[in-house]
């Protein structure tokens, strides 16, 4: 089994995120910086496919981002992947979704696979859609917002997670996923790990390198024109009252008298 | 402009989902912005019958694929029919809700058509002809301003976001010929809780988190239900196992917008806050005074969760004359 796992760094969900002054883009001076949690599950089952088929084959981590998410392959490396491939180049900076999934699959085009892995979305960009756009370039069925796969006779039975319950949908290899929260627990890196991830393949490729010029990516087609924190929400009143029963009747009391909703 | 707009409604068993009313309404008033009709697509098994009352949300044009191969939703047929309506009436502006089913199916779409595409825009606004939406990144923590360039521009709309408007127009059900495309993926099984009100779209949620202190959310459940609302969960409730993935509200699991929020032994991390804090009213209920979710709060009240919200929801069934 030969398995791809498209993986993005982003900031960790437990950042704040600042917004810088040109007003167009986030502070990244304080950012701690981690892999995307829906590609770690995407690296988690990787791992699990190349274990459960005998150990064969290989997993390779793609990413398209800044030399900085060298660490982030190396970690995936560290859990146990095969090789890793960054495409950074200047030209791939802001990009959007569809241009980076034009780069993906430009880089994919010469590698073997039978299966690419993709988180449901980045929690950057929250955009839910590189995964879907490579499998479209490359022509080849996704499914999406994945819970539980198997693997048999050249087939891939998916349970993807919809409004109110769970569809299964068969797709032929090779094919492309995208990971929902309980697929599995990602494992950490061990020890052992990390010293051997650190003499793992990992290259960096340009545009160039993988065939692209700046034709070939398009221009972006949506374009952040300003960024701003939501509404800032103000603390409201605490309720007060002698007992829990007092504190119940003044909060129904507020909400259908203030907020009027009750 | 001679373009069109295009909406593409989403049915479970012949019933529309809300969103799709949330669509059709906005993408009313981006056809009326620039001057052009509103066209509805549904693609279906059986649901011809349903797709009329569609024109009272605006849609001048219904138009219908009832085919048995549409009976459920599989991306490659649907993307392929879809494209070929989009071939035909050569749309400007895409809209549809951003479910899971929207999602998946806007961003095959995005890539077939090398569209722009921006999902869950909370709003829309047209500036001299170019259409500018609201949505947010970062989990909620920012809102961007995003220009969509080139045609067909399609926008994936949040739950629960969008003014639902009824008009005066009555639309005019047309079939459509049906090209189904080649296909890869295979049905095999579905397992719907039809009578469970789904998360994003609900006016009311009720959350439970650490504070809950094991898997029984019977008062919490017990407190939705009398709104008809839905039950969320922290991401600790989750990770303890307490309640199912589908349930967890936050930066890396749903993001919802109800009229009213009430979150119960939930500390108020900034990954949840994130998910919930567009709710139009917060209620919390927190042991710890400190705990940050009061910040973020409406209203709050300190105490013992178990004792409280089973008083709350006999004062509300008070109040409604339950």
């Amino acid at each position: 089994m030969e398995v791809i796992v498209l993986l993005k760094q982003v900031p960790s969900t437990e950042s704040f995120v600042g917004i810088s002054e040109n007003g167009l883009s986030i502070k990244t001076d304080d950012v701690k910086w981690v892999i995307n949690p829906y590609d770690e599950f995407a690296v988690e089952e990787a791992l699990r496919v190349k274990e459960a088929h005998g150990g064969s084959g290989s997993v390779t981590i793609l990413s398209v981002g800044s030399e900085k998410a060298v660490e982030a392959i190396r970690t995936a490396l560290a859990m146990g992947a095969d090789k890793g491939i960054l495409i950074s180049d200047s030209a791939a900076h802001n990009c959007d979704g569809l241009q980076t999934a034009k780069i993906l699959a430009a880089a994919i085009k010469s590698l073997p696979f039978d299966l690419i892995i993709a988180g449901q979305r980045a929690v950057d960009g929250d955009n839910y859609m590189v995964g879907s756009a490579v499998a479209e370039f490359l022509n080849i069925p996704a499914v999406t917002m994945v819970m539980k796969e198997t693997i048999a006779d050249r087939k891939i039975t998916c349970s993807r997670t919809v409004e109110g319950g769970m569809v299964v949908v068969e797709a032929p290899l090779p094919a492309l996923i995208t990971t929902q929260r309980g697929l599995n627990e990602p494992r950490y890196a061990s020890l052992p790990g990390i010293m051997k991830a650190k003499k793992k393949p990992l290259e960096i490729k340009s545009l160039k390198d993988i065939g692209l010029d700046a034709a070939g990516t398009g221009a972006p087609k949506t374009k952040i024109i300003s960024l701003k924190y939501p509404p800032e929400r103000k603390g409201g009143r605490m309720i007060a009252g002698e007992t829990a029963a007092d504190k119940a009747k003044a909060l129904v009391k507020a909400l259908h008298e203030e907020a009027k909703i009750v | 402009m001679s373009c069109g707009v295009l909406a593409i409604a989403e049915q479970v068993n012949g019933v529309f989902r809300k969103v799709t009313y949330e669509a059709l309404s906005e993408g009313r008033v981006i056809a009326d912005g620039l001057g052009c009709s509103l066209s509805v697509a549904v693609l279906g098994s059986g649901i011809k019958s349903n797709s009329e009352s569609l024109g009272k949300y605006g849609a001048e044009r219904i138009l219908v694929a009832d085919d048995a191969v549409l009976e459920e939703y599989m991306t490659d047929t649907y993307t392929n029919v879809i494209a070929g309506i989009v071939a035909k009436e050569k749309p400007c502006v895409i809209i549809l809700g951003a479910s899971s089913r929207g999602r998946d199916l806007a961003a095959r779409l995005s890539a077939r058509l090398d569209a722009p595409l921006a999902m869950d825009c909370i709003a829309v606004r047209l500036d001299a002809g170019n259409v500018v939406v609201t949505r947010p990144m970062y989990g909620g923590k920012i809102l961007a301003e995003i220009m969509l360039e080139g045609e067909p521009r399609i926008i994936a709309i949040r739950p629960n976001s969008m003014k639902i408007a009824e008009s005066q127009k009555t639309g005019a059900v047309e079939d459509i010929a049906l090209d189904k495309g080649s296909t890869d993926l295979k049905f095999i099984e579905k397992k719907l809780d039809t009578g469970k009100v789904e998360l994003t779209e609900a006016d009311v949620v009720v959350s439970g988190g650490r504070g809950m202190g094991g898997p029984d959310y019977s008062v919490i459940e017990k407190l939705a239900g009398i709104f008809g609302g839905a039950v969320g969960a922290s991401r600790s409730a989750v990770d303890e196992g307490w309640r199912p993935h589908a349930d967890q509200v936050g930066q890396t699991g749903k993001v919802v917008s109800p009229n009213l929020y009430i979150a119960c032994g939930i500390s108020g991390a900034i990954q949840h806050l994130a998910g919930m804090s567009s709710s139009k009213v917060i209620v919390a209920i927190n042991k710890d005074p400190e705990a940050p979710i009061f910040a973020k709060a409406d209203y709050g009240i300190v105490g013992d969760l178990f004792e409280i919200v089973p008083l709350i929801t006999e004062e509300i069934k008070k109040v409604k004359g339950l």
